[in-house]
Protein backbone atom coordinates (compact mmCIF):
# COMPACT_ATOMS: atom_id res chain seq x y z
CA UNK A 1 0.00 0.00 0.00
CA UNK A 2 3.02 2.18 0.35
CA UNK A 3 3.72 1.74 -3.36
CA UNK A 4 3.63 4.90 -5.42
CA UNK A 5 1.89 5.32 -8.77
CA UNK A 6 5.01 4.92 -10.89
CA UNK A 7 6.03 1.76 -9.01
CA UNK A 8 2.57 0.24 -9.45
CA UNK A 9 2.47 1.09 -13.16
CA UNK A 10 5.94 -0.45 -13.66
CA UNK A 11 4.97 -3.65 -11.81
CA UNK A 12 1.71 -4.02 -13.73
CA UNK A 13 3.31 -3.28 -17.11
CA UNK A 14 6.00 -5.89 -16.50
CA UNK A 15 3.39 -8.45 -15.29
CA UNK A 16 5.05 -8.77 -11.88
CA UNK A 17 1.76 -7.84 -10.25
CA UNK A 18 -1.72 -7.85 -11.79
CA UNK A 19 -3.95 -4.78 -11.80
CA UNK A 20 -6.53 -6.94 -10.03
CA UNK A 21 -4.12 -7.66 -7.16
CA UNK A 22 -3.32 -3.97 -6.85
CA UNK A 23 -6.98 -2.96 -6.80
CA UNK A 24 -7.96 -5.74 -4.36
CA UNK A 25 -5.22 -4.69 -1.94
CA UNK A 26 -6.29 -1.03 -2.03
CA UNK A 27 -10.00 -1.87 -1.68
CA UNK A 28 -9.09 -4.02 1.32
CA UNK A 29 -7.22 -1.12 2.92
CA UNK A 30 -10.21 1.17 2.35
CA UNK A 31 -12.69 -1.31 3.84
CA UNK A 32 -10.44 -1.79 6.85
CA UNK A 33 -9.58 1.80 7.71
CA UNK A 34 -11.86 4.29 5.98
CA UNK A 35 -14.29 4.20 8.92
CA UNK A 36 -11.54 6.05 10.85
CA UNK A 37 -11.04 8.68 8.15
CA UNK A 38 -14.29 8.96 6.15
CA UNK A 39 -12.48 9.91 2.96
CA UNK A 40 -14.96 8.24 0.61
CA UNK A 41 -18.55 9.10 -0.28
CA UNK A 42 -18.67 6.19 -2.72
CA UNK A 43 -16.38 3.19 -3.22
CA UNK A 44 -16.69 1.88 -6.79
CA UNK A 45 -15.45 -1.64 -5.92
CA UNK A 46 -17.25 -3.60 -8.62
CA UNK A 47 -16.37 -1.12 -11.34
CA UNK A 48 -12.75 -0.96 -10.19
CA UNK A 49 -12.35 -4.76 -10.26
CA UNK A 50 -13.91 -4.95 -13.74
CA UNK A 51 -11.63 -2.21 -14.99
CA UNK A 52 -8.61 -4.00 -13.47
CA UNK A 53 -9.63 -7.26 -15.09
CA UNK A 54 -9.83 -5.63 -18.52
CA UNK A 55 -6.36 -4.17 -18.02
CA UNK A 56 -5.00 -7.60 -17.04
CA UNK A 57 -6.60 -9.23 -20.10
CA UNK A 58 -5.04 -6.63 -22.37
CA UNK A 59 -1.67 -7.13 -20.71
CA UNK A 60 -1.89 -10.91 -21.16
CA UNK A 61 -2.53 -10.34 -24.87
CA UNK A 62 0.70 -8.40 -25.03
CA UNK A 63 -0.95 -5.00 -25.49
CA UNK A 64 0.99 -1.99 -24.33
CA UNK A 65 -0.54 -0.36 -21.26
CA UNK A 66 -0.88 3.34 -20.44
CA UNK A 67 1.33 5.36 -18.08
CA UNK A 68 -1.01 4.82 -15.11
CA UNK A 69 -1.46 1.06 -15.69
CA UNK A 70 -3.43 -0.37 -12.77
CA UNK A 71 -2.99 2.71 -10.57
CA UNK A 72 -5.99 3.16 -8.22
CA UNK A 73 -7.30 6.71 -8.27
CA UNK A 74 -9.83 8.51 -6.07
CA UNK A 75 -11.88 11.40 -7.49
CA UNK A 76 -13.28 14.36 -5.63
CA UNK A 77 -17.04 13.98 -5.84
CA UNK A 78 -17.58 17.10 -7.93
CA UNK A 79 -16.34 15.37 -11.09
CA UNK A 80 -18.81 13.49 -13.24
CA UNK A 81 -18.46 9.79 -13.98
CA UNK A 82 -21.30 8.54 -16.17
CA UNK A 83 -23.71 6.33 -14.24
CA UNK A 84 -22.21 6.97 -10.79
CA UNK A 85 -23.71 9.29 -8.19
CA UNK A 86 -22.06 12.73 -8.10
CA UNK A 87 -23.17 14.61 -5.00
CA UNK A 88 -20.75 17.56 -4.68
CA UNK A 89 -21.15 16.87 -0.97
CA UNK A 90 -24.64 18.36 -1.22
CA UNK A 91 -28.14 17.10 -0.50
CA UNK A 92 -29.41 19.00 -3.52
CA UNK A 93 -27.67 16.50 -5.84
CA UNK A 94 -28.28 13.37 -3.76
CA UNK A 95 -28.97 10.45 -6.08
CA UNK A 96 -28.07 12.31 -9.28
CA UNK A 97 -26.20 10.15 -11.77
CA UNK A 98 -24.60 12.21 -14.53
CA UNK A 99 -25.11 10.96 -18.09
CA UNK A 100 -21.58 12.04 -19.06
CA UNK A 101 -17.98 11.72 -17.85
CA UNK A 102 -15.53 14.55 -17.11
CA UNK A 103 -12.69 14.90 -19.63
CA UNK A 104 -10.09 14.65 -16.85
CA UNK A 105 -11.58 11.31 -15.80
CA UNK A 106 -11.66 10.05 -19.40
CA UNK A 107 -7.98 10.89 -19.74
CA UNK A 108 -7.15 8.96 -16.55
CA UNK A 109 -9.09 5.92 -17.73
CA UNK A 110 -7.45 6.11 -21.17
CA UNK A 111 -4.09 6.00 -19.35
CA UNK A 112 -5.28 2.73 -17.68
CA UNK A 113 -5.79 4.20 -14.22
CA UNK A 114 -8.50 2.50 -12.15
CA UNK A 115 -11.31 4.62 -10.62
CA UNK A 116 -11.70 3.38 -7.08
CA UNK A 117 -14.17 5.85 -5.62
CA UNK A 118 -15.52 9.36 -5.07
CA UNK A 119 -14.18 11.38 -2.16
CA UNK A 120 -15.76 13.73 0.35
CA UNK A 121 -15.58 17.52 0.02
CA UNK A 122 -16.97 20.72 1.45
CA UNK A 123 -20.36 21.19 -0.22
CA UNK A 124 -19.78 22.44 -3.78
CA UNK A 125 -16.08 22.85 -2.85
CA UNK A 126 -16.87 25.77 -0.53
CA UNK A 127 -14.75 25.43 2.59
CA UNK A 128 -11.30 24.77 3.98
CA UNK A 129 -11.91 21.82 6.30
CA UNK A 130 -14.33 19.35 4.59
CA UNK A 131 -16.65 19.95 7.56
CA UNK A 132 -19.17 21.60 5.21
CA UNK A 133 -19.99 18.27 3.56
CA UNK A 134 -23.71 17.53 3.90
CA UNK A 135 -22.82 13.88 4.61
CA UNK A 136 -20.03 13.72 7.22
CA UNK A 137 -16.73 15.41 8.01
CA UNK A 138 -13.49 13.75 6.87
CA UNK A 139 -10.71 13.32 9.43
CA UNK A 140 -6.99 13.90 9.01
CA UNK A 141 -5.28 10.47 8.79
CA UNK A 142 -2.20 11.85 10.57
CA UNK A 143 -4.35 12.87 13.57
CA UNK A 144 -8.09 12.01 13.41
CA UNK A 145 -8.99 14.80 15.85
CA UNK A 146 -7.88 17.32 13.18
CA UNK A 147 -9.42 18.40 9.89
CA UNK A 148 -7.78 17.27 6.64
CA UNK A 149 -8.22 20.76 5.19
CA UNK A 150 -10.48 21.44 2.26
CA UNK A 151 -12.32 21.57 0.14
CA UNK A 152 -10.69 18.46 -1.42
CA UNK A 153 -10.21 16.93 2.05
CA UNK A 154 -11.43 13.46 1.08
CA UNK A 155 -8.95 13.22 -1.81
CA UNK A 156 -6.07 14.46 0.36
CA UNK A 157 -7.00 12.02 3.13
CA UNK A 158 -7.22 9.13 0.64
CA UNK A 159 -3.62 9.70 -0.46
CA UNK A 160 -2.27 10.44 3.05
CA UNK A 161 -3.98 7.32 4.44
CA UNK A 162 -2.44 5.16 1.67
CA UNK A 163 -5.91 4.29 0.28
CA UNK A 164 -4.77 5.40 -3.19
CA UNK A 165 -1.38 6.61 -4.48
CA UNK A 166 -3.09 9.41 -6.42
CA UNK A 167 -6.30 11.36 -5.97
CA UNK A 168 -7.80 14.15 -8.02
CA UNK A 169 -9.11 17.40 -6.56
CA UNK A 170 -10.18 20.84 -7.67
CA UNK A 171 -8.68 24.13 -6.51
CA UNK A 172 -10.60 27.42 -6.64
CA UNK A 173 -8.84 29.25 -3.80
CA UNK A 174 -6.49 26.60 -2.37
CA UNK A 175 -8.69 23.51 -2.22
CA UNK A 176 -5.89 21.19 -3.40
CA UNK A 177 -2.84 22.88 -1.88
CA UNK A 178 -4.16 23.61 1.63
CA UNK A 179 -5.38 20.02 2.33
CA UNK A 180 -2.13 18.69 0.81
CA UNK A 181 -0.20 20.81 3.31
CA UNK A 182 -2.38 19.73 6.25
CA UNK A 183 -2.15 16.02 5.33
CA UNK A 184 1.58 15.98 4.53
CA UNK A 185 1.35 15.19 0.82
CA UNK A 186 1.96 16.87 -2.55
CA UNK A 187 -0.88 18.83 -4.17
CA UNK A 188 -0.80 20.69 -7.49
CA UNK A 189 -2.97 23.48 -8.88
CA UNK A 190 -1.97 23.74 -12.55
CA UNK A 191 -2.09 26.84 -14.74
CA UNK A 192 -5.69 27.83 -15.44
CA UNK A 193 -6.65 26.19 -18.74
CA UNK A 194 -4.07 23.37 -18.63
CA UNK A 195 -6.61 20.76 -17.46
CA UNK A 196 -10.11 20.64 -18.95
CA UNK A 197 -12.95 21.60 -16.61
CA UNK A 198 -15.56 19.72 -18.66
CA UNK A 199 -17.52 17.57 -16.22
CA UNK A 200 -16.26 19.41 -13.14
CA UNK A 201 -19.30 20.90 -11.42
CA UNK A 202 -18.63 24.65 -11.62
CA UNK A 203 -18.05 26.72 -8.46
CA UNK A 204 -16.22 29.84 -9.73
CA UNK A 205 -15.52 29.28 -13.41
CA UNK A 206 -12.70 31.81 -13.81
CA UNK A 207 -10.78 30.27 -10.87
CA UNK A 208 -11.57 26.51 -10.80
CA UNK A 209 -8.83 24.13 -11.86
CA UNK A 210 -8.47 20.34 -11.56
CA UNK A 211 -5.20 18.91 -10.25
CA UNK A 212 -3.57 15.88 -8.61
CA UNK A 213 -2.56 14.78 -5.10
CA UNK A 214 0.26 12.27 -4.60
CA UNK A 215 2.73 11.19 -1.92
CA UNK A 216 5.69 12.31 -3.98
CA UNK A 217 6.45 14.97 -6.58
CA UNK A 218 7.16 12.51 -9.42
CA UNK A 219 3.78 10.79 -9.05
CA UNK A 220 2.00 14.17 -9.03
CA UNK A 221 3.82 15.03 -12.26
CA UNK A 222 2.93 11.68 -13.80
CA UNK A 223 -0.74 12.34 -13.05
CA UNK A 224 -0.58 15.91 -14.35
CA UNK A 225 0.99 14.73 -17.61
CA UNK A 226 -2.07 12.51 -18.14
CA UNK A 227 -4.59 15.19 -17.07
CA UNK A 228 -3.15 18.09 -19.07
CA UNK A 229 -4.14 18.91 -22.63
CA UNK A 230 -6.54 20.86 -24.79
CA UNK A 231 -10.22 19.91 -24.82
CA UNK A 232 -12.76 21.20 -27.34
CA UNK A 233 -15.46 20.87 -24.70
CA UNK A 234 -13.90 23.54 -22.47
CA UNK A 235 -13.63 26.90 -24.22
CA UNK A 236 -11.12 28.11 -21.58
CA UNK A 237 -8.79 25.19 -22.26
CA UNK A 238 -5.47 26.50 -23.66
CA UNK A 239 -4.95 25.38 -27.28
CA UNK A 240 -1.93 23.13 -27.73
CA UNK A 241 -1.26 22.92 -24.00
CA UNK A 242 0.49 19.95 -22.48
CA UNK A 243 2.74 19.13 -19.55
CA UNK A 244 5.97 17.29 -20.21
CA UNK A 245 6.83 15.12 -17.22
CA UNK A 246 10.60 15.64 -17.39
CA UNK A 247 12.20 17.95 -14.88
CA UNK A 248 15.30 17.98 -12.75
CA UNK A 249 15.88 18.64 -9.07
CA UNK A 250 18.47 21.32 -9.87
CA UNK A 251 17.93 24.69 -8.26
CA UNK A 252 21.53 25.91 -8.50
CA UNK A 253 21.55 29.37 -10.07
CA UNK A 254 17.78 29.83 -9.71
CA UNK A 255 16.49 33.08 -8.28
CA UNK A 256 13.78 32.33 -5.71
CA UNK A 257 11.63 35.00 -4.03
CA UNK A 258 9.97 34.52 -0.64
CA UNK A 259 6.66 36.39 -0.60
CA UNK A 260 6.91 38.74 2.39
CA UNK A 261 3.17 39.36 2.69
CA UNK A 262 2.71 35.62 3.32
CA UNK A 263 5.20 35.43 6.18
CA UNK A 264 3.19 37.55 8.58
CA UNK A 265 0.47 36.05 10.74
CA UNK A 266 1.80 32.51 10.35
CA UNK A 267 2.40 30.15 13.25
CA UNK A 268 5.86 29.68 14.76
CA UNK A 269 6.20 26.13 13.48
CA UNK A 270 5.25 27.20 9.95
CA UNK A 271 7.79 30.03 10.07
CA UNK A 272 10.43 27.61 11.29
CA UNK A 273 9.73 25.20 8.41
CA UNK A 274 9.81 28.05 5.89
CA UNK A 275 13.21 29.12 7.20
CA UNK A 276 14.46 25.52 6.94
CA UNK A 277 13.28 25.40 3.33
CA UNK A 278 15.02 28.69 2.53
CA UNK A 279 18.27 27.43 4.10
CA UNK A 280 18.02 24.17 2.19
CA UNK A 281 17.43 25.86 -1.19
CA UNK A 282 20.40 28.15 -0.53
CA UNK A 283 22.57 25.14 0.32
CA UNK A 284 21.60 23.69 -3.06
CA UNK A 285 22.90 26.81 -4.79
CA UNK A 286 19.75 28.90 -5.28
CA UNK A 287 19.62 32.61 -4.56
CA UNK A 288 16.77 33.11 -2.11
CA UNK A 289 15.57 36.62 -1.26
CA UNK A 290 12.55 38.30 0.26
CA UNK A 291 10.19 39.88 -2.29
CA UNK A 292 7.19 42.07 -1.65
CA UNK A 293 3.99 41.50 -3.64
CA UNK A 294 1.86 44.19 -1.99
CA UNK A 295 -1.45 43.51 -3.75
CA UNK A 296 -1.59 39.90 -2.51
CA UNK A 297 -2.70 41.43 0.81
CA UNK A 298 -5.98 42.27 -0.90
CA UNK A 299 -6.35 38.80 -2.46
CA UNK A 300 -8.63 37.47 0.27
CA UNK A 301 -11.08 40.38 -0.05
CA UNK A 302 -11.13 40.22 -3.85
CA UNK A 303 -11.56 36.46 -3.82
CA UNK A 304 -14.46 36.49 -1.36
CA UNK A 305 -16.31 38.85 -3.70
CA UNK A 306 -15.40 37.27 -7.06
CA UNK A 307 -15.78 33.60 -6.14
CA UNK A 308 -19.21 33.97 -4.46
CA UNK A 309 -20.38 36.20 -7.34
CA UNK A 310 -19.48 33.54 -9.89
CA UNK A 311 -20.90 30.83 -7.62
CA UNK A 312 -24.22 32.61 -7.17
CA UNK A 313 -24.56 32.59 -10.95
CA UNK A 314 -23.30 29.02 -11.46
CA UNK A 315 -25.43 27.50 -8.72
CA UNK A 316 -28.63 29.08 -10.01
CA UNK A 317 -28.94 25.91 -12.12
CA UNK A 318 -29.90 23.95 -9.01
CA UNK A 319 -33.56 24.89 -9.12
CA UNK A 320 -35.36 21.57 -8.78
CA UNK A 321 -36.28 21.36 -12.47
CA UNK A 322 -33.71 19.30 -14.36
CA UNK A 323 -31.91 17.22 -11.72
CA UNK A 324 -31.60 16.57 -8.03
CA UNK A 325 -33.95 17.58 -5.27
CA UNK A 326 -37.33 19.27 -5.79
CA UNK A 327 -39.42 20.56 -2.90
CA UNK A 328 -42.76 21.49 -4.48
CA UNK A 329 -44.26 24.85 -3.53
CA UNK A 330 -47.48 26.66 -4.41
CA UNK A 331 -45.88 28.25 -7.47
CA UNK A 332 -42.58 28.12 -9.36
CA UNK A 333 -40.89 30.80 -7.22
CA UNK A 334 -41.78 29.00 -4.03
CA UNK A 335 -40.57 25.74 -5.55
CA UNK A 336 -37.21 27.34 -6.31
CA UNK A 337 -36.93 28.92 -2.87
CA UNK A 338 -37.93 25.82 -0.92
CA UNK A 339 -35.81 23.45 -3.02
CA UNK A 340 -32.74 25.60 -2.50
CA UNK A 341 -33.52 26.24 1.17
CA UNK A 342 -33.66 22.52 1.86
CA UNK A 343 -30.98 21.36 -0.58
CA UNK A 344 -28.13 23.76 0.25
CA UNK A 345 -26.13 23.89 3.48
CA UNK A 346 -25.25 27.01 5.46
CA UNK A 347 -21.92 27.85 3.78
CA UNK A 348 -23.34 27.51 0.26
CA UNK A 349 -26.27 29.75 1.23
CA UNK A 350 -23.88 32.27 2.77
CA UNK A 351 -21.86 32.47 -0.44
CA UNK A 352 -24.97 32.65 -2.62
CA UNK A 353 -26.06 35.62 -0.52
CA UNK A 354 -22.64 37.27 -0.58
CA UNK A 355 -22.31 36.81 -4.35
CA UNK A 356 -25.83 37.97 -5.11
CA UNK A 357 -25.25 41.04 -2.93
CA UNK A 358 -21.92 41.84 -4.64
CA UNK A 359 -23.62 41.65 -8.04
CA UNK A 360 -26.80 43.50 -7.09
CA UNK A 361 -27.79 46.98 -8.26
CA UNK A 362 -25.91 49.68 -6.36
CA UNK A 363 -23.06 47.40 -5.25
CA UNK A 364 -21.82 45.90 -8.51
CA UNK A 365 -19.19 48.58 -9.19
CA UNK A 366 -18.17 49.12 -5.56
CA UNK A 367 -17.76 45.41 -4.78
CA UNK A 368 -17.51 43.06 -7.76
CA UNK A 369 -16.05 45.69 -10.10
CA UNK A 370 -13.37 46.76 -7.63
CA UNK A 371 -12.48 43.15 -6.87
CA UNK A 372 -11.85 42.56 -10.58
CA UNK A 373 -9.52 45.56 -10.62
CA UNK A 374 -7.61 44.16 -7.63
CA UNK A 375 -7.18 41.03 -9.71
CA UNK A 376 -5.38 43.17 -12.29
CA UNK A 377 -3.09 44.61 -9.59
CA UNK A 378 -2.20 41.10 -8.45
CA UNK A 379 -1.39 40.03 -12.02
CA UNK A 380 0.78 43.14 -12.49
CA UNK A 381 2.61 42.61 -9.19
CA UNK A 382 3.30 38.95 -10.00
CA UNK A 383 4.60 39.96 -13.45
CA UNK A 384 6.98 42.41 -11.80
CA UNK A 385 8.19 39.77 -9.32
CA UNK A 386 8.78 37.22 -12.09
CA UNK A 387 10.95 39.79 -13.81
CA UNK A 388 13.43 39.34 -10.97
CA UNK A 389 12.72 35.78 -9.78
CA UNK A 390 12.24 32.42 -11.50
CA UNK A 391 9.86 31.06 -8.88
CA UNK A 392 8.32 32.25 -5.62
CA UNK A 393 7.80 30.36 -2.38
CA UNK A 394 5.63 30.84 0.70
CA UNK A 395 3.96 28.73 3.35
CA UNK A 396 0.93 26.91 1.89
CA UNK A 397 -1.18 27.39 5.00
CA UNK A 398 -0.63 29.84 7.87
CA UNK A 399 -1.09 27.00 10.38
CA UNK A 400 -0.98 23.22 10.74
CA UNK A 401 -4.24 21.22 10.69
CA UNK A 402 -6.75 22.65 13.15
CA UNK A 403 -9.17 20.66 15.31
CA UNK A 404 -12.51 19.39 14.00
CA UNK A 405 -15.15 21.91 15.04
CA UNK A 406 -12.58 24.56 16.03
CA UNK A 407 -13.41 27.20 13.43
CA UNK A 408 -17.02 28.26 13.70
CA UNK A 409 -16.66 31.83 12.41
CA UNK A 410 -16.86 31.87 8.59
CA UNK A 411 -14.33 34.70 8.27
CA UNK A 412 -11.78 32.81 10.40
CA UNK A 413 -12.19 29.82 8.07
CA UNK A 414 -11.68 32.04 4.99
CA UNK A 415 -8.30 33.14 6.41
CA UNK A 416 -7.01 29.57 5.90
CA UNK A 417 -6.74 30.36 2.17
CA UNK A 418 -4.77 33.60 2.48
CA UNK A 419 -1.55 32.20 0.92
CA UNK A 420 -3.19 30.14 -1.81
CA UNK A 421 -5.80 32.54 -3.24
CA UNK A 422 -3.49 34.89 -5.22
CA UNK A 423 -2.44 32.09 -7.63
CA UNK A 424 -6.08 31.40 -8.50
CA UNK A 425 -6.78 35.07 -9.10
CA UNK A 426 -3.70 35.20 -11.38
CA UNK A 427 -4.41 31.84 -13.09
CA UNK A 428 -0.86 30.76 -12.22
CA UNK A 429 0.32 27.29 -11.20
CA UNK A 430 1.26 26.58 -7.60
CA UNK A 431 1.86 23.45 -5.58
CA UNK A 432 2.37 22.35 -2.00
CA UNK A 433 5.24 20.07 -0.98
CA UNK A 434 5.53 18.65 2.56
CA UNK A 435 8.73 19.91 4.16
CA UNK A 436 8.43 19.75 7.96
CA UNK A 437 6.10 19.32 10.89
CA UNK A 438 5.33 20.89 14.26
CA UNK A 439 6.19 19.41 17.69
CA UNK A 440 3.03 17.29 17.60
CA UNK A 441 4.02 15.79 14.25
CA UNK A 442 1.43 17.68 12.18
CA UNK A 443 2.67 18.26 8.61
CA UNK A 444 3.67 21.62 7.15
CA UNK A 445 3.84 22.29 3.40
CA UNK A 446 5.82 24.80 1.38
CA UNK A 447 4.06 26.44 -1.55
CA UNK A 448 5.99 26.83 -4.82
CA UNK A 449 4.49 29.40 -7.22
CA UNK A 450 5.40 29.91 -10.87
CA UNK A 451 4.21 32.11 -13.75
CA UNK A 452 1.55 30.81 -16.18
CA UNK A 453 2.70 27.58 -17.87
CA UNK A 454 5.72 27.52 -15.56
CA UNK A 455 4.99 23.99 -14.31
CA UNK A 456 8.39 22.64 -15.37
CA UNK A 457 10.43 24.94 -13.16
CA UNK A 458 7.85 24.69 -10.36
CA UNK A 459 8.26 20.91 -10.32
CA UNK A 460 12.06 21.20 -10.31
CA UNK A 461 11.99 23.31 -7.16
CA UNK A 462 9.39 21.01 -5.60
CA UNK A 463 11.54 17.98 -6.37
CA UNK A 464 14.53 19.65 -4.76
CA UNK A 465 12.48 20.52 -1.65
CA UNK A 466 11.32 16.91 -1.46
CA UNK A 467 14.96 15.77 -1.37
CA UNK A 468 15.58 18.02 1.62
CA UNK A 469 12.29 17.42 3.43
CA UNK A 470 11.68 15.72 6.75
CA UNK A 471 10.29 12.18 6.44
CA UNK A 472 6.62 12.31 5.42
CA UNK A 473 4.09 11.88 8.20
CA UNK A 474 2.42 8.47 8.39
CA UNK A 475 -1.22 7.74 9.26
CA UNK A 476 -1.90 7.41 12.94
CA UNK A 477 -2.68 3.65 12.86
CA UNK A 478 0.62 2.88 11.12
CA UNK A 479 2.96 4.87 13.29
CA UNK A 480 4.64 2.05 15.19
CA UNK B 1 -18.49 50.61 -0.17
CA UNK B 2 -21.29 51.25 2.26
CA UNK B 3 -20.56 51.73 5.93
CA UNK B 4 -23.76 50.29 7.27
CA UNK B 5 -24.46 46.74 8.17
CA UNK B 6 -26.65 44.65 5.94
CA UNK B 7 -30.04 44.96 7.58
CA UNK B 8 -32.37 42.01 7.98
CA UNK B 9 -34.66 43.62 5.44
CA UNK B 10 -31.81 43.86 2.94
CA UNK B 11 -30.86 40.25 3.70
CA UNK B 12 -34.38 39.14 2.83
CA UNK B 13 -34.26 41.14 -0.41
CA UNK B 14 -30.97 39.51 -1.45
CA UNK B 15 -32.34 36.07 -0.52
CA UNK B 16 -35.28 36.71 -2.81
CA UNK B 17 -32.94 37.73 -5.65
CA UNK B 18 -31.04 34.47 -5.07
CA UNK B 19 -34.33 32.50 -4.92
CA UNK B 20 -33.28 31.22 -1.54
CA UNK B 21 -35.81 30.60 1.19
CA UNK B 22 -34.40 31.59 4.60
CA UNK B 23 -35.67 30.87 8.10
CA UNK B 24 -35.98 33.70 10.60
CA UNK B 25 -32.85 32.50 12.38
CA UNK B 26 -30.91 32.38 9.09
CA UNK B 27 -31.94 35.95 8.25
CA UNK B 28 -30.55 37.11 11.60
CA UNK B 29 -27.26 35.18 11.39
CA UNK B 30 -26.62 35.95 7.70
CA UNK B 31 -27.26 39.63 8.25
CA UNK B 32 -24.52 39.63 10.92
CA UNK B 33 -22.07 37.35 9.11
CA UNK B 34 -22.36 39.08 5.74
CA UNK B 35 -21.80 42.43 7.43
CA UNK B 36 -18.62 41.10 9.05
CA UNK B 37 -17.30 39.63 5.79
CA UNK B 38 -18.02 42.85 3.87
CA UNK B 39 -16.44 44.84 6.68
CA UNK B 40 -13.24 42.86 6.07
CA UNK B 41 -13.53 43.37 2.31
CA UNK B 42 -13.55 47.12 2.92
CA UNK B 43 -9.76 47.14 2.67
CA UNK B 44 -10.08 47.29 -1.12
CA UNK B 45 -12.22 50.43 -0.87
CA UNK B 46 -9.13 52.41 0.11
CA UNK B 47 -7.16 51.49 -3.04
CA UNK B 48 -6.89 53.95 -5.90
CA UNK B 49 -8.29 51.89 -8.75
CA UNK B 50 -9.52 54.61 -11.11
CA UNK B 51 -7.10 53.82 -13.92
CA UNK B 52 -7.04 50.07 -13.42
CA UNK B 53 -8.67 47.83 -16.03
CA UNK B 54 -10.72 45.01 -14.48
CA UNK B 55 -9.62 41.39 -15.05
CA UNK B 56 -12.48 39.01 -15.77
CA UNK B 57 -10.27 36.10 -16.68
CA UNK B 58 -6.60 35.58 -15.85
CA UNK B 59 -5.68 33.82 -19.10
CA UNK B 60 -6.88 35.85 -22.04
CA UNK B 61 -8.22 33.72 -24.83
CA UNK B 62 -9.99 35.44 -27.70
CA UNK B 63 -12.87 34.07 -29.74
CA UNK B 64 -12.33 30.37 -29.39
CA UNK B 65 -13.97 28.89 -32.50
CA UNK B 66 -14.53 25.39 -33.79
CA UNK B 67 -16.09 23.84 -36.86
CA UNK B 68 -19.84 23.53 -36.64
CA UNK B 69 -20.02 19.79 -37.04
CA UNK B 70 -22.53 17.19 -35.90
CA UNK B 71 -21.29 15.24 -32.87
CA UNK B 72 -22.63 12.97 -30.18
CA UNK B 73 -25.05 14.53 -27.74
CA UNK B 74 -26.51 13.27 -24.51
CA UNK B 75 -29.33 10.72 -24.72
CA UNK B 76 -32.64 12.46 -24.00
CA UNK B 77 -34.17 9.66 -21.95
CA UNK B 78 -31.00 9.28 -19.91
CA UNK B 79 -31.00 13.00 -19.11
CA UNK B 80 -34.69 13.05 -18.25
CA UNK B 81 -34.23 10.03 -15.98
CA UNK B 82 -32.43 12.36 -13.52
CA UNK B 83 -35.21 14.95 -13.50
CA UNK B 84 -37.55 15.22 -10.50
CA UNK B 85 -40.46 14.98 -12.95
CA UNK B 86 -40.56 14.37 -16.70
CA UNK B 87 -43.24 13.52 -19.22
CA UNK B 88 -43.38 13.00 -23.01
CA UNK B 89 -39.71 13.89 -23.43
CA UNK B 90 -39.97 17.13 -21.45
CA UNK B 91 -39.25 18.45 -17.96
CA UNK B 92 -42.41 19.00 -15.92
CA UNK B 93 -42.49 22.27 -13.94
CA UNK B 94 -45.14 23.91 -11.80
CA UNK B 95 -47.49 26.18 -13.74
CA UNK B 96 -45.73 29.47 -14.45
CA UNK B 97 -48.51 31.60 -15.98
CA UNK B 98 -51.43 32.54 -13.75
CA UNK B 99 -55.08 32.04 -14.76
CA UNK B 100 -56.75 35.18 -15.98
Amino acid sequence: MDLGAQEIADLVKSSKVSATQVVEAHLDEISRYDSRVNAFLLVMAENALEQAKRIDVRRSKGEELGPLAGVPIALKDNMAVSGFATTCGSKILEGWKPPYTATAVKRLVAADAVLIGKTNLDEFAMGSSTENSAYFPTKNPIDPTKVPGGSSGGSAASVAARFTPIAIGSDTGGSIRQPASLCGIVGVKPTYGLVSRYGLVAFASSLDQIGPFARNVQDAALALQVLAGHDDRDSTSIPGSHFDNSFTDRVAGLRIGVIQEMTTGISGAVEHTLNDAIAFLRSMGATVEAVSIPSTTYGLSAYYLIAPAEASSNLSRFDGVRYGLRVPGADITQTYEQTRAEGFGAEVKRRMMLGTYALSAGYYDALYGRAQKVRTLILDDFAKAYGAYDVLISPTSPTVAFGLGDKTDPLAMYMADVCTIPSNLAGHPAMSVPFGCDEAGLPIGIQVLAPAMGEQIMFSVAQSLQNGAAKPAVPVWRRD
Amino acid sequence: MSEQEISEEETLHVAHLARLGLSGAEVKSFSKQLSAILQHAKDIATLDLDDVVPTKHAISLMNVMREDTVGDSLDRDEVLASAPEAQSGMFVVPKILGES
